[in-house]
């Protein structure tokens, strides 16, 4: 019957900024006709501390830390990328167990964020054991950060020309360890998961991406892939030591939230397999080249560098004017870009959707605001 | 006078006290069943073993400042968590919780103790009438709070309520059929006459049942009106302290009373569980009814009652763990999901569970 005769209302909710299952501080204003969203708004901004501009009045080192506070579920991945820019602008390369020892520790931090993922993603849909169980392994995966650097979240590990210090003794064979008990941990979320049909009823076919929408809204990562793009930054331009790693990049088909999670299920495994390749042919070596005290990168200097972060591409564009601070400083987010898909993806969808949306896209609030 | 005023009034007050105290430790095992499911441990720090943490909560609810949201309808606000609670305590009128009545001479008179309340010959339709009565609760909680998320909740409860509750009362119709009465003892009596319990030949009527029963109790999987990672907290979002508690014990009331419905429909109430060894002597079932008397020769309608009481227990605590099983292991379904299954499976599963039940029974007769 047309609504218009029936005089309906359309309801307007606010989820968010404080809701169980938005991740943060994301505020989405819906209107709802009876239970179907009509349209999404993502309201941002809550966690913005202005890291760019930070970016440009601290020293090169010293903007480091910022970028453990954006995306703060995958630090590491975060100060990779910008280490790696100024490295970069620079002219430094690091010695090759350094790079080596950058692929193992971004790997652990890429399962660690996606455990995270897969954790909260079932418990918005109401698997409540999958939450925990993803944080006992992800437990293990901070236990390993703690025994290498001291820090869980906010690593800080990575320094312009190497690493912090080498892997502390008996480290390569915890990791070892880990990687050992990996495969039947990520075998029994999917027992929980792939073949339950309430998930599958819940997955399939909710936020669609055609791949020629996922490219035009600039989406990276998972949700790209998910669409069957075959894009990841470690095989199109590899960085650190990926150009010797072996593994294989999963690609979806249908583009829905049941291929993005099956896609970031085999991104773990996969991330194992690089964590396995890269500690056999860990190479000797100092993990931390000469590199003088103040960094002053020529003036002019410009580089845009990107890595391939739990999210999505990760990029760091700096402009150098001579001096010890960058003179402008531009992190691109794959959060930030991925959220534009929500309200699109919302729409016509069912109010319990939302939060499985909000899930499939991966964001973290951290990283939409910087 | 005594007989028929004061014993029934001692009764209701020792069930519902044993209920309030058992809501109060079904809380806590659901805390360490779901803790041991998902690699935790549960409350530990209130008494040995955390045994002392449902007195915490519930002191801490009762001294909890109760809010009412200013614009919310006040009397409503006020009425809509007992009218949830009511029905899901007047439902334990009816359920046997064991099969011999005591007797005590008090005064020169012979005051007759039954172990159910009251025993009606319309036992079931009763239960099934006022079960469906508090729906009103939660959607007049959601609806007088004033505020969206409560709406939503109250809206989703209302019409998950209605399509599950059709499918809920025709699961019981076999039953009828096989027990020929309504009366709950009755159709205990039934299943003691019986070759079997009436889950043997009603399997799929005891899975509508069950399914119907979780989603009218809005237990997991099928949470949708208080399902918390979408409506915050659904129709008692607003709610806090007592009335909160109310709601609370609302659901776990209603959650015993269908357990306790389904081990009397389906599993014999207070028979002792056998696994068919009465077929070999009927000498078994009669020790497991009563081995106090049986074994040990202690005489009097006492121990038989008590044994009653124990069978009983166990088969409510069994189909209970289930509910909280379920819980720990599956996702929450979506709101059209709940509504195609309830109208689209159950509906028409159970009418063909009625229809083959009563032409098998007139076969056979």
């Amino acid at each position: 019957m047309d609504a218009t005769l029936l005089h309906t209302q359309e309801l307007e909710i606010n989820l968010g900024p404080q809701h169980p299952s938005t991740h943060g501080v994301l505020r989405v204003v819906l209107k709802l006709d009876g239970e179907r969203i009509v349209s999404a708004r993502p309201v941002i901004g809550y966690l913005h501390r202005g890291c760019e501009k930070l970016g440009e009045c601290r020293s090169y080192p010293q903007v480091v830390v910022y970028t453990d506070r954006m995306d703060y579920v995958a630090a590491f991945a975060g100060n990779l990328t910008y280490i790696e820019a100024v490295e970069r602008l620079c002219g430094i390369e690091a010695p090759p167990r350094a790079q080596y020892m950058r692929v193992v520790l971004a790997e652990l931090q890429r399962i660690a964020s996606h455990l995270l993922w897969l954790g909260t993603h079932a418990l918005d849909l109401g698997a409540m054991s999958v939450f925990l169980y993803c944080f006992r392994e992800r437990e293990m995966i901070l236990d390993l950060f703690e025994s290498y650097c001291g820090a869980r979240l906010t690593l800080n590990a990575v320094r312009v020309g190497g690493q912090l210090n080498d892997f502390p003794e008996g480290w390569v064979e915890e990791c070892r360890k880990f990687c050992e008990i990996l495969p039947a941990a990520v075998q029994e979320y999917e027992t929980l998961l792939s073949v339950n049909r309430i998930w599958v009823e819940r997955t399939k076919g909710v936020g669609v991406i055609s791949a020629a929408d996922a490219i035009d809204w600039g989406l990276s990562g998972p949700p790209l892939r998910g669409s069957g793009v075959d894009y990841d930054v470690r095989k199109a331009m590899p960085y650190a030591a990926y150009a010797e790693m072996d593994f294989d990049v999963p690609l979806g088909t249908h583009g829905d939230t049941y291929d993005r999670y099956l896609i970031r299920m085999e991104e773990m495994r996969q991330s194992r397999r690089v964590i396995l390749q890269a500690l056999d042919r860990l190479p000797g070596g100092d993990v931390r080249a000469k590199v003088p005290k103040r960094l002053r990168p020529p003036a002019g200097g410009e580089v845009y560098h990107v890595t391939e972060g739990p999210r999505g591409e990760q990029g760091v564009y700096l402009v150098s004017d001579g001096s010890d601070t960058a003179w402008r400083c531009r992190f691109r987010s794959p959060c930030f870009v991925n959220l534009q898909a929500l309200p699109e993806l919302a729409k016509g969808h069912l109010v319990a959707d939302i939060v499985a949306l909000i899930g499939t896209i991966d964001i973290v609030l951290g990283c939409v605001d910087r | 006078m005594i007989q028929k005023v004061l014993v029934p009034l001692v009764q209701i007050g020792i069930v519902l006290n044993v209920m309030l105290l058992v809501v109060a430790y079904l809380t806590l095992l659901e805390r360490k069943v779901i803790a041991f499911m998902q690699v935790r441990l549960g409350p530990r720090r209130v008494g040995p073993h955390g045994l002392l943490q449902p007195i915490a909560d519930i002191l801490k609810l009762m001294i909890k400042e109760d809010i009412t949201p200013a614009r919310a309808d006040r009397l409503v606000f006020w009425l809509a968590p007992c009218i949830a609670l009511a029905p899901a305590v007047v439902m334990f009128a009816v359920i046997p919780f064991s099969g011999t009545p005591l007797e005590f001479q008090v005064f020169g008179t012979t005051l007759r103790v039954t172990p159910w309340i009251t025993d009606v010959n319309v036992g079931l339709l009763y239960l099934l009438a006022v079960s469906s009565l508090g729906v009103f609760g939660l959607v007049l909680g959601g609806w007088a709070s004033n505020s969206k998320y409560p709406l939503l909740g109250g809206l989703r409860s209302a019409a998950q309520m209605v399509s599950y509750e059709v499918p809920l009362g025709l699961s019981l119709v076999g039953v009828l059929l096989f027990a020929g009465t309504a009366s709950m003892v009755g159709i205990v009596h039934a299943q003691q006459n019986a070759p079997f319990w009436f889950f043997v030949p009603q399997i799929l009527g005891l899975v509508i049942y069950f399914i119907s029963a979780v989603a009218e109790t809005n237990r997991a999987p099928f949470d949708l009106p208080e399902a918390e990672t979408e409506l915050v907290a659904g129709f008692h979002t607003e709610y806090s302290g007592m009335k909160f508690a109310l709601f609370f014990l609302a659901e776990y009331m209603n959650m015993i009373v269908v357990s306790g419905i389904i081990a009397t429909l389906f599993f014999g109430g207070w028979l002792p569980i056998t696994f068919g060894l009465g077929y070999l002597s009927p000498r078994i079932p009669e020790v497991l009814a009563n081995p106090a008397g049986e074994l040990f020769g202690l005489a009097g309608p006492f121990w038989p009652f008590v044994t009653g009481l124990v069978w009983f227990a166990i088969k409510v605590f069994v189909v209970l763990f289930f509910y909280l099983w379920l819980r720990a292991t599956f996702p929450r379904y979506r709101y059209d999901q709940l509504m195609r299954i309830g109208w689209k499976w159950l509906l028409p599963l159970s009418l063909a569970n009625v229809m083959v039940t009563a032409v098998l029974i007139e076969m056979v007769r």
